[in-house]
């Protein structure tokens, strides 16, 4: 005997279980799925070790099957970006995988001259990735970037602040950083609690995965990812994005990007251990004096509830071009339908009004 | 390491995470760079300045390892009186002969212990005299290539002075001729601070010793300069002194490129060597088998068994007809006269003096140095065979080349016969791959090549099987080693495609029985054994393919010795006697690796112990000893005629007994240390087509080096054919750095054109922090330019070839290209096209005093061109 | 009836626990059929990465004797199972729709391709490789025997296998070719 269960909180305006927002426990179960259903899965990318390699995005290709950026193989119409070694430049249909690569400098103080204007906070000119604003527009000063630092000539005191830095012997001191971005298999996941058609749901592993013989390419989903993740294929119209290698994991294996990993930058497993061992990492970190490191994703109070994809990141989410506060699209989906109920009711009532009043009159 | 050998890199990670300090010494900034504790960022070309430092740091502060340099190294050999060093002759060791541009090592030989013998009872001695006396023309490189990786032999053993402190021991030699590469002199040569410099020597000294080891990991940034194994020699000094070698932690890792690269040595196909390091015969040393194993016949060590690894040999290859009689064929292999390397050839080829020519899954249009002058090297054959997967662009010169364009070349002058024969993937073929720590791993086939795609096996295998039967009735001497040749192998399936493991089975050798041999010391000089490889003898042992064990490393313990089969006897760390002490105990507990096990009466351990498992560490060599039974108990480097690591090598090298800072070939500098600018014996090859760029030249002003991406591989048939890869990769670019941009007004994403002595290319400019210019403290500043080499016109990511702007001038040791370090010019813009590049580079020849570049018909000389085309040999 | 409704997205929604129809209820017939491609293969071969020389274990999975993927194979000591951007790239490096699989001829002169079948391109070139070794031919060389042809060279690349490498140095020496170089040497 099937029973009707409850309502939507779309449509009662109420969300006391957190369907919308808030931290959520248990995203299966609350999709649907039995109590013995598998633990929900992600990846953690620790970027502090990552080395820019882009394993991750050739496995992913050829796992998935994906085709070559924009040129489809024609010659001549790729090109370099000139964003530092990203020609990858975004995730999108045909990238699931997107290495960043932000080229950072700072001016420092050194006995003897070398080469190079005078000191000054040098702003990467257009050597890094687009996306990332110079430390300096982010009122980020040198001093706050890379604030233990005071000689580069003190390099034990150089690894210890930040194991990523690298160029001495010089009166700049370079960084770069690397990051492996991917969908983050958000809790709360707007790309698909936008879907008209059904075709993005939530798997049993707890992850979020475009159903390519349901989606009929309306593109609603696209503006409603916060990290302007998922995106359509132009020669294809149906929207694509990672899918935490839905097959391989039915067939026990790790998604494509993190079997390759040479590094193990980019962590898979179940996600309450990945957030476990990301906590470790970072305490490390911070206890090897590395200040600037920090989460990503992790917190399932932010805005999206938490990321099944997250990251240990050595800088301000904004220097790898992520939203430094993302916010589910579908946030306010109850308060918006509750101020709909409320004009609907108000018209009613009007209407009714209008109707009795007009009764009244007669 | 992360940024071209990227899974071996997480062993550095993990390392790191454990607390390892990982220090990256590279002019460039990498991706290595980009995670490492501390980056170096050296001038191009100065490595054995910083090396040099080190190794004086290390004896000033007395940090070298006492007891291990005591007893396993030659620091105690004195050196002959004639010997002078190049601190006293300015940068030339004794024995220069500057007409002729080499060195007589006569004067680096040790002091004998007693007056030398006479040649009846000295064989080596007397083989090594007997040479230089009948052929005083032979090339000294010639000698050192003859030698094998044995090394040469030493005339005599040395007196000692256990004490080290005798004036010309090889120990104070060693300091004094490192004396003046101090922290000052190393930071003004290299550009990096005094404190950088320190830094890493506390670093590398600190984690050296009983309880630690450092490990040097290089590639061809060493290897590719014309003092390249000079470089790896300075490094070795360091390990040795340290005690780095030998021990777990410890050695110098030499990272190759190539899956099989490393095999590609091993069992070679290179002109001066035969399978195992066995020297190719050399006409005027080597006319019989006793002249060719003569070096041998008394030397220590392993090496002494020279005669039953070329025998076995050639009874591998010529079977029943290779008899003691006859010599056992040895008259049936050529002999070398010179360099015949690729660089030689093709210069040979410009001439007219090569008919036909294979390239074999290699694209030197794109790969090698003066890609322009192996083009004109191609037009001038009868025929080339190209086998490949992909249309590579040395298949297509005929129409493709750059000089094409500028009237050089023309399909209508080009005689050369084309055959493109494709070729079978890793996947579709059987066989083996030694990887670069020389472990053999067997691939399994997994399909059928597609269409008449076929492996290099099935083409060597039936092109040989024709050209027996072409000839099976001749009677001309000069076909006989063709049809002796032993060429029966199993053929399977329905390419009838030669069995691998067949032909791995006689590498590895067999004994009379017929069976596998399990060990080449089961090898003998009577013609009983076979063995095509001696150095991978026990790759077959018991009738297995050991090479394709893949029991998992879980299974394992932490040296994995069931995965692959490491050559020499599945050894996985080189001389790892070294790793106890003279008495066969482990120097540390923290370090323990192969020791003495006094009650089985044997060596053991955690690794196949690299040593004659039973000899016992207080073994002393009788009188008359020969061979393995030469060595002492307390000698770790069985390879070496004397059983010690070399700090001063007496012979072996053709440019000095001890590694010196040089310049580079071309250099924007004037070397800081010696008045001798550029390595004396360096070899240059002559021609309109390899002009060379001045060095401190105003008219190519820049240093430039070459470089891999992570995204491709070398020349790119492989890579930018490939649109996942050549979408991460798409274009050919140079990076420079924000001031060299601005100097000469380079945009980021823009077209630059370099120009050398050679010819001038365009790329797109990464303007980039991660490369920096250097001030020298005599105010000199010097702009580097970094220069990815992957690409030309052919497949999905194109570009010019960076290998046309180099010239070619080779360490003249290993006739390898300086491709590491050479000048050029850069200016904004795209370069011109047609014959006004030509007008170009010319003009910039004539600014730089440089001869014409001028080229006749199909690159020949503009003079020899007009008297005809196409092969001369008749 | 009840397998009919069941089909019916909507009917799961309203009845089932996912009245958002963001799981159980969304599932399409394509996602409950769905199979990873690595346990359909027919075979899984081990193999070893072409590429550098770090020498990293692969895992081939053949289905109807195509290959349809290539990953790390975890076993192996020495790589994990991990794989760089070539490697990973190795199923495109074998299935490349660029490969060039039948024989191409250029003519002296030619100014384009010919075709020509394998066993007379062997042919041809067994006879090139007699005539060659025939004028470039030397008993001695300045008065020394040498018993070597200067007429045929060969470049190798450094993927050619250790077999491989042993067969053409054999080959090459019997013919008395002495130019044999790799790029072991580079």
């Amino acid at each position: 005997m099937t029973s009707i269960s409850s309502a939507s909180p779309a449509f009662t305006g109420n969300d006391p279980q957190n369907r919308l927002y808030g931290p959520l426990p248990d995203v299966q179960g609350e999709a649907g799925y039995d109590d013995d259903h598998p633990a929900r899965v992600g990846f953690f990318t620790d970027t502090s070790v990552c080395i820019g390699c882009k394993a991750c995005e050739v496995a992913c290709k050829e796992w998935n099957l994906l085709p070559m950026d924009d040129s489809h193989g024609t010659r001549d119409v790729i090109g370099l970006s000139g964003m530092s070694y990203d020609n990858t430049g975004q995730l999108g249909a045909n990238s699931w995988r997107h290495v960043a690569f932000i080229e950072q400098v700072r001016t420092v103080d050194l006995p003897m001259p070398t080469m190079g204007p005078p000191s000054h906070v040098d702003a990467p000119r257009g050597t890094g990735h687009t996306g990332a604003p110079p430390a300096d527009a982010l009122g980020l000063g040198a001093d706050e970037v890379l604030s233990a630092q005071t000689s580069v000539l003190n390099a034990e005191a150089l690894s210890e602040f930040d194991p990523q830095t690298g160029q001495s012997g010089a009166d700049k001191q370079v960084r770069w950083l690397m990051s492996s971005d991917v969908c983050k298999h958000c809790t709360h996941a707007g790309c698909l609690d936008v879907c008209p058609t059904g075709a993005l749901f939530r798997t049993e592993f707890g992850t979020v995965v475009v159903q390519g013989d349901i989606c009929n390419g309306c593109g609603y989903c696209v503006p409603s990812c916060p990290y302007g993740v998922i995106n359509q294929r132009k020669d294809d119209g149906r929207v694509f994005k990672c899918t935490l290698c839905y097959d391989r994991l039915t067939d026990g294996l790790q998604p494509a990007c993190a079997t390759a990993c040479p590094t193990q930058s980019i962590q898979f497993g179940n996600l309450d251990e990945l957030q476990a061992r990301a906590d470790a990492r970072l305490a490390t970190l911070k206890a090897q004096g590395v200040e600037t490191a920090r989460l990503y994703g992790r917190d399932e109070d932010d805005g999206v509830g938490g990321a099944g994809a997250f990251f240990l990141l050595l800088d301000e989410p904004e220097v790898y071009g992520l939203p430094p506060d993302p916010i589910v699209t579908t946030r306010d989906l109850p308060a918006m339908w509750r101020a709909a109920a409320k004009g609907a009711a108000m018209i009613v009532g009007v209407a009714l009004t209008a109707v009795l009043g007009s009764r009244r009159a007669r | 390491m992360a940024e071209c050998h990227p899974v071996g890199f997480q062993w550095v990670t993990e390392a790191k995470a454990r607390g390892a300090k990982v220090v990256h010494i590279d002019p460039r900034f990498t991706r290595t760079s980009a995670i490492a504790d501390l980056h170096v960022p050296l001038r191009i070309g100065s490595d054995i300045a910083f090396l040099g430092g080190l190794i004086r740091y290390v004896l000033d502060n007395e940090l070298y390892f006492d007891e291990y340099v005591r007893a396993y190294t030659n620091a105690a050999a004195i050196v002959g009186e004639e010997y002078v060093d190049s601190e006293d002759l300015d940068g030339l060791f004794s024995g220069f002969d500057p007409e002729t541009r080499t060195y007589d090592e006569a004067s680096w030989q040790y002091e004998p212990e007693e007056p030398p013998h006479s040649s009846s009872d000295d064989p080596p001695e007397a083989a090594e005299q007997e040479r230089s006396e009948q052929h005083p023309d032979v090339r000294h490189a010639d000698r050192a290539q003859a030698a094998g990786s044995g090394g040469p032999p030493i005339p005599s053993k040395p007196k000692r002075d256990e004490t080290l402190q005798h004036p010309r021991s090889v120990f104070q030699i060693l300091k004094r001729h490192y004396a003046r590469y101090t922290p000052e002199m190393v930071s003004e040569v290299c550009g990096i601070e005094p404190e950088v410099f320190l830094q890493v020597a506390e670093w590398v000294t600190e984690n050296s010793g009983r309880e630690r080891t450092t490990a040097w990991v290089y590639s061809v940034g060493w290897t590719q300069h014309s003092v390249g194994a000079q470089y790896i020699r300075t490094a070795s000094i360091l390990q040795t002194l340290l005690g780095n070698i030998g021990r777990p932690g410890g050695g110098i890792m030499a990272l190759r490129g190539h899956a099989s690269i490393q095999g590609s040595t091993d069992v070679p196909t290179l002109f001066n060597l035969l399978p195992g390091y066995l020297p190719m015969p050399h006409a005027l040393q080597h006319q019989t088998l006793d002249d060719y194993v003569g070096d041998a016949a008394g030397k220590a060590g392993f090496w002494g068994n020279k005669r039953a690894y070329t025998v076995s040999l050639l009874k591998a290859w010529f079977g029943d007809a290779a008899t003691a009689e006859n010599d056992f064929c040895f008259d049936h292999l050529p002999k070398i006269t010179g360099d015949h390397s690729s660089y030689q050839t093709i210069a040979a080829m410009i001439r007219g003096e090569v008919s036909g020519y294979f390239l074999v899954g290699e694209n030197p249009t794109v790969g090698h140095p003066n890609s322009r002058m192996n083009r004109f090297g191609l037009a001038n054959l009868d025929w080339l065979v190209v086998r490949d997967l992909q249309m590579i662009e040395s298949a297509t010169f005929w129409k493709e080349s750059p000089e094409i364009e500028t009237g050089e070349l023309a399909p209508e002058s080009i005689a050369t016969e084309v055959f493109f024969v494709p070729a079978a993937t890793h996947a579709e073929k059987e066989g083996t791959f030694t990887q670069t720590q020389r472990v053999l791993q067997w691939r399994h086939k997994a399909v059928e090549p597609p269409g008449d795609a076929r492996s290099d096996l099935w083409f060597y295998y039936h092109l040989g099987r024709i050209l027996r039967e072409r000839l099976a009735d001749s009677t001309d001497p000069r076909d006989r080693p063709l049809l002796d040749l032993t060429w029966d192998y199993p053929l399977e399936g329905e390419t009838q495609d030669p069995s691998a493991a067949a032909v791995l089975r006689e590498i590895n050798g067999t004994g009379p029985d017929g069976r596998a041999l399990s060990s080449y010391v089961q090898m003998r000089d009577d013609g009983s054994t076979t063995g095509g490889c001696w150095i991978y003898c026990g790759v077959y042992a018991d009738e297995i393919n050991q090479a394709a064990r893949k029991k998992p490393h879980r299974e394992q313990g932490q040296v994995p010795s069931e995965w692959g089969w490491a050559w020499p006897l599945n050894r996985r760390v080189l001389y790892n006697r070294a790793s106890a002490d003279p008495g066969g105990r482990p120097w540390s507990e923290r370090k323990k690796y192969v020791w003495w096990d006094e009650e089985a009466g044997r060596w053991t351990g955690d690794d196949v112990p690299d040593f004659e498992a039973e000899k016992r560490p207080d073994y002393v060599p009788p009188d008359g000893a020969r061979a393995q039974d030469a060595i002492a108990g307390t000698d770790p480097f069985v390879m070496q005629g004397d059983g010690k690591a070399w700090l001063f090598a007496p012979a072996g090298l053709v440019d000095g007994p001890l590694p010196t800072h040089y310049e580079p070939a071309e250099s924007v500098v004037e070397n800081g240390l010696y008045k001798q600018q550029a390595n004396p014996t360096v070899e240059f090859i002559e021609g309109p087509w390899n002009r060379a760029n001045p060095s401190r030249s105003d008219v190519f002003p820049f240093q430039v080096t070459t470089y891999r991406l992570t995204e491709h591989h070398t020349a790119g048939g492989m890579s930018r054919t490939l649109p996942y890869l050549a979408e991460l990769q798409p274009e050919f670019f140079v990076e420079v750095s924000p001031e060299l941009a601005e100097l000469r007004g380079l945009a980021n994403g823009e077209y630059a054109t370099l120009v050398s002595a050679r010819t001038a290319i365009e790329a797109k400019v990464l303007v980039t922090e991660r490369v920096r210019p250097i001030r020298l403290r005599d105010g000199t500043v010097v702009h580097q330019i970094g220069m990815p080499y992957h690409w030309s016109y052919s497949g999905i990511s194109t570009g010019d070839a960076a290998n046309d702007l180099l010239g070619i001038v080779l360490d003249p040791n290993t006739h390898i290209q300086e491709s590491k370090a050479s000048t050029c010019d850069i200016r904004p813009g795209r370069r011109p096209h047609g014959p006004e590049l030509l007008d170009l580079v010319e003009s910039y020849r004539r600014r730089a005093g440089v001869a014409s570049g001028r080229v006749g018909l199909n690159g020949r000389d503009p003079v020899e061109a007009s008297a005809g085309e196409g092969s001369t040999q008749s | 009836m009840k397998t009919w409704l069941d089909a019916w997205p909507v009917f799961r929604q309203l009845t089932g626990p996912d009245p958002l129809g963001r799981g159980r209820a969304a599932r399409s017939r394509a996602t409950e059929n769905v199979v990873s491609r690595t346990a359909t293969a027919d075979r899984v071969v081990q193999s070893v990465c072409p590429y550098c020389a770090v020498g990293c274990a692969q895992r081939i999975y053949v289905k109807d004797e195509q290959i349809v993927q290539i990953e790390g194979d975890p076993d192996s000591p020495i790589s994990r199972g991990r794989l760089c951007p070539k490697g990973s790239a190795s199923k495109q490096l074998v299935t490349s729709p660029t490969r060039v699989t039948t024989v191409k001829y250029r003519r002296p002169y030619g100014t384009e391709w010919e075709d020509l079948d394998l066993d007379t391109a062997m042919e041809m070139i067994a006879d090139r490789v007699l005539e060659a070794r025939r004028k470039g031919w030397q008993d001695e060389h300045e008065g020394t025997r040498v018993n070597r042809t200067m007429g045929v060279a060969s470049l190798g690349g450094a993927t050619l296998d250790n077999e491989e490498n042993y067969l053409m140095k054999k080959l090459y020496s019997a013919l008395g070719a002495i130019q044999i170089e790799n790029q072991a040497r580079i």
